[in-house]
């Protein structure tokens, strides 16, 4: 057996939202220990929700991702466990200090000459104005490394502009390649496919500057600016650009590649979309082989024979013939029967999972990818994600359940930064260790 | 400087998007990745885009994206010979990364049995669609399937529609980057506690856990009971989403909205000066919505999406003009900050590209090559291992590698 690869790397986490967030859940699944300093007497805006204590009647008026609740109820702490942000408060340790204040700000600095990395993904200027620059964590600890994650970096014409991930979305050009092909983008929803790239790869910064830093003694500052990290999943309309000039055009679930057929198809529904009971199965064909699969798993009908549609070229110039007929063809099969029965016979194809039904999945449940864990403050017992990470031999584990804000205070001050008890009472007395919001926070 | 992991050697057996993504990351940052092609080469230069539309092996726009700053070498491993050079390879690497389909690796001889035995400090990372033990192990994958399993694509588009997913292969480049850390935390171990392991690494588990919003649908659930669901077309808060303006399209976001910013941009104009409009949760009445959209369409459509955005940026509002992928190319912002790179290439000649997805201050990101020919590497990668003239000479022969 071994060690996980950044057992004894302490991180202090910064983050906001879900990019920064995510880099550090993975390094805490990779083994290191990262300790979020949350304030009492300000709610981040979307670290732990939005509004520190909504009434009940609120919580049910909020779409499930805010105001969906242990058992439906915000309870006398529903920052810890909004469900917008909950998992990924896995593998991590909090404790509460006010760095608004100097005497939150030297605990702080303390906490910076204790370890290793400092990562931070706020608006432009909230560590500035806070005094927190890579210059000043240097001179706290020379081989600091520090990584920022602003979402269009530290210079140019659009460093100080705010943005949330579907604005960058939109400005690296994903929001016009994606949505339905017939209906304009002003019908695309939300998507925060950058936090899950940036935050990936802020992870990979950190693991490979710590490798640097073994190697040569030396820290640095890392900037991952959020607009460029998201080209990489534009890779091919960049490259069609620079290649031949193309703009490509919104394809909606068709293939980039013009494999065909490529969508999603209507199930046997146990209800309406707005009650979550339709259901759709995915479907791509990518070669011949695969299509003579498909036919034969529909029992060969007639207008599957025609040549033309035996290979790719034929079957992409015909892709509305073909959507239609797979989808009557589709439409009475359960969709877990169908899924099953395409891929025996070598067809990629699978639900498209509604939420809920996630967490019954055979493969979810094989993997044990959802496994019961107690919250703090006996809420209750509940399902949550575990690490994705399997290493048989440095076993990524759930180290610690979802954390509750405030609750590692005794470690942290008395363990990590060493604190006298004397101080403990005077930053207690001041408001610094709680386990509690401020009463004035809406 | 040279990158931060440029002392680390990867054997790169993987295809198609996601492993190759990966293992560009850890190339682009000073990796020695050693891409081992088979007879044919990698799937992905099938895929186009093709310079000028012309399909060809050494003309893949997603080939090259996904592969710079990698050695190919084409090596038949379905042949003894060419699996004694495979574990030369290995010898001499940090972590072997595969992406066939589960047991193919063991059927040829070379799976993780192989490579432990070979050199018990070995990792072997496996990237496939479900992993390696799952009852869906031999189930096929694609971008729509995997993500329609494993991402909330449930929940995009509009409740009278099908669901819809990202664009291309936006969740394949997702996982390649999750994967990275996967292969570098195994390189990690392997290194610095000479521990070898056989890492699995799923795609769909890096989607249902991952921070796409896939985290979130399921444990509300969980907790409340409540499902999440398409919303339908029409039922959309102010400002929550994609408007029209006069020249394209603007997004802004009703999280975080603030009258006073708001109207600051749009030239706080006499209407908006009304009390009414700074009550709490003003726009949740439906009359002063309408009221406030019938004036905010007109002065939008009055507006470049350019203008918007600079007004929303000097007002601190959240917003974000639809660019078209010129746009962005001829954007200032990203020219200023040196983000585009240009790699020259022997059959497509200088190809402008999106270069680092990151600056480390100390140890920079480089285009130290384009993506490489067809086995442009053989002959150099088997000297570097050691073999001699003759052998090489014998094994071209032999059909076991091919050079160019």
């Amino acid at each position: 057996m071994a060690n996980l690869p950044l057992d004894g790397i302490r991180v202090i986490d910064l983050c906001v939202v879900w990019a920064g967030p995510f880099a550090t859940l993975l390094l805490g699944d990779l083994g290191a220990e990262v300790i979020k300093p949350e304030n009492p007497f300000l709610m981040q805006p979307m670290t732990r929700g939005t509004i520190a204590r909504p009434s009940k009647e609120l919580a049910a008026r909020l779409p499930p991702a805010a105001g969906g609740y242990p058992n439906n109820d915000p309870g006398p702490r529903p920052w810890n466990y909004n469900p917008t942000f909950v998992q990924l408060y896995r593998n991590k340790k909090s404790f509460s200090v006010d760095l608004t204040r100097p005497e939150g700000m030297d605990i702080f600095a303390r906490l910076v000459a204790k370890s290793d990395v400092v990562i931070e993904n706020n608006a432009t200027e909230t560590m500035e104005k806070l005094g927190i620059t890579y210059e000043w964590l240097k001179s706290l600890n020379d081989d600091i490394i520090m990584v920022r994650i602003p979402a269009y970096g530290s210079n140019g014409p659009y460093a100080q502009a705010r943005a949330l991930g579907v604005h960058l979305e939109s400005v690296m050009g994903h929001t016009l390649l994606r949505g339905y092909r017939d209906l304009d983008p002003s019908y695309n929803r939300a998507i925060f496919s950058g936090d899950y790239l940036a935050g990936a790869q802020a992870a990979l910064a950190v693991m490979m500057a710590v490798w640097h830093r073994n190697a040569t003694g030396r820290g640095q500052l890392i900037e991952l600016g959020q607009a460029e990290n998201a080209s990489a999943m534009l890779a091919q309309a960049f490259m069609d650009f620079t290649l031949n000039g193309r703009e490509q055009e919104r394809l909606g679930n068709r293939s980039i590649y013009g494999e065909a057929p490529c969508g999603v198809y209507p199930c046997l529904s146990s209800g309406t979309a707005e009650e979550c009971g339709d259901r759709w199965i995915a479907i791509t064909v990518t070669d011949d082989d695969e299509w003579k699969a498909l036919c034969g798993v529909m029992g060969d009908p007639a207008w599957a024979a025609d040549p033309s549609l035996a290979k790719v070229d034929g079957r992409a110039a015909q892709q509305d013939l073909l959507d239609a007929q797979i989808a009557a063809w589709t439409a009475s099969f359960d969709d877990y029967d169908l899924f099953h029965r395409l891929q025996a016979a070598g067809v990629p194809a699978a639900p498209v999972l509604e939420g809920s039904r996630v967490l019954d999945d055979p493969h979810v449940v094989a993997r044990r990818i959802y496994q019961p864990q107690t919250m703090h403050g006996g809420v209750g017992t509940f399902r949550f994600l575990t690490p994705f990470y399997r290493f048989p031999e440095s076993p990524s584990t759930v180290r610690q359940p979802p954390v509750a804000m405030g609750e590692h205070n005794e470690y942290v001050y008395r363990e990590v930064i060493g604190v006298t008890d004397e101080e403990y009472e005077r930053l207690r007395a001041a408001g610094h260790i709680s386990m509690d919001f401020d009463p004035s926070i809406p | 400087m040279t990158g931060p992991i440029s002392d680390v050697t990867v054997l790169d057996l993987t295809n198609h998007i996601t492993g190759p993504y990966a293992t560009k990351l850890l190339g682009d940052f000073g990796a020695n990745v050693i891409k081992v092609e088979r007879p044919g080469g990698d799937l992905a230069r099938r895929l186009g885009p093709f310079l000028d539309d012309q399909k060809h092996p050494e003309r893949s726009g997603t080939f090259f994206f996904f592969n710079t700053n990698k050695r190919s070498i084409v090596i038949d491993l379905e042949r003894e010979e060419g699996r004694s050079v495979l574990g030369r390879l290995m010898d001499r690497a940090d972590v072997v990364v595969e992406s066939f389909r589960p047991g193919v690796l063991d059927d040829l001889g070379v799976g993780w049995d192989f490579v432990h035995a070979r050199k018990p400090s070995l990792p072997l990372v496996s990237i496939s669609n479900f992993g390696q033990e799952s009852p869906y192990r031999d189930y096929k994958g694609s971008e729509l399937v995997l993500y329609g399993f494993a991402g909330e694509m449930y929940s995009m588009g509009v409740a009278e529609r099908e669901p819809v997913k990202m664009y291309g292969t936006a969740a394949l480049v997702q996982s390649g980057a999750a994967a990275a850390t996967a292969i570098f935390g195994a390189v990690m171990v392997g290194r610095m506690q000479g521990v070898g392991q056989h890492v699995d690494f799923s795609i769909a588990d890096s989607h249902l856990c991952g921070a796409d919003r896939r985290h979130v649908s399921p444990i509300a659930f969980e907790f409340s009971g409540r499902r999440t669901p398409r919303a339908p077309a029409e039922a959309r808060a102010v400002l929550a989403g994609v408007y029209p303006c006069q020249d394209g399209f603007v997004e802004f976001s009703a999280a975080g909205l603030r009258i006073d910013r708001l109207a600051a941009m749009l030239g706080n104009p006499d209407w908006l000066a009304d009390p009414k409009w700074f009550r709490q949760a003003a726009f949740l009445d439906p009359d002063l919505a309408a009221e406030f959209e019938g004036h905010f369409y007109a002065w939008l459509m009055d507006h470049s999406k350019r203008e918007i955005w600079s007004r929303a940026r000097g007002a601190r509002v959240l917003c974000g003009p639809l660019f078209t992928t010129e746009e962005i190319f001829e954007d200032p912002h990203f020219r200023d900050r040196g983000f585009w790179v240009t790699a020259n290439h022997a059959e497509m000649g200088a190809v402008e590209m999106p270069g680092r997805p990151f600056i480390m201050g100390d140890t920079p990101w480089e285009l130290r090559r384009p993506a490489p020919l067809l086995a442009e590497h053989t002959l150099e990668i088997l000297e570097e291992a050691g073999y001699t003239d003759v052998e090489i000479r014998a094994l071209v022969a032999s059909g076991a590698v091919e050079a160019r």
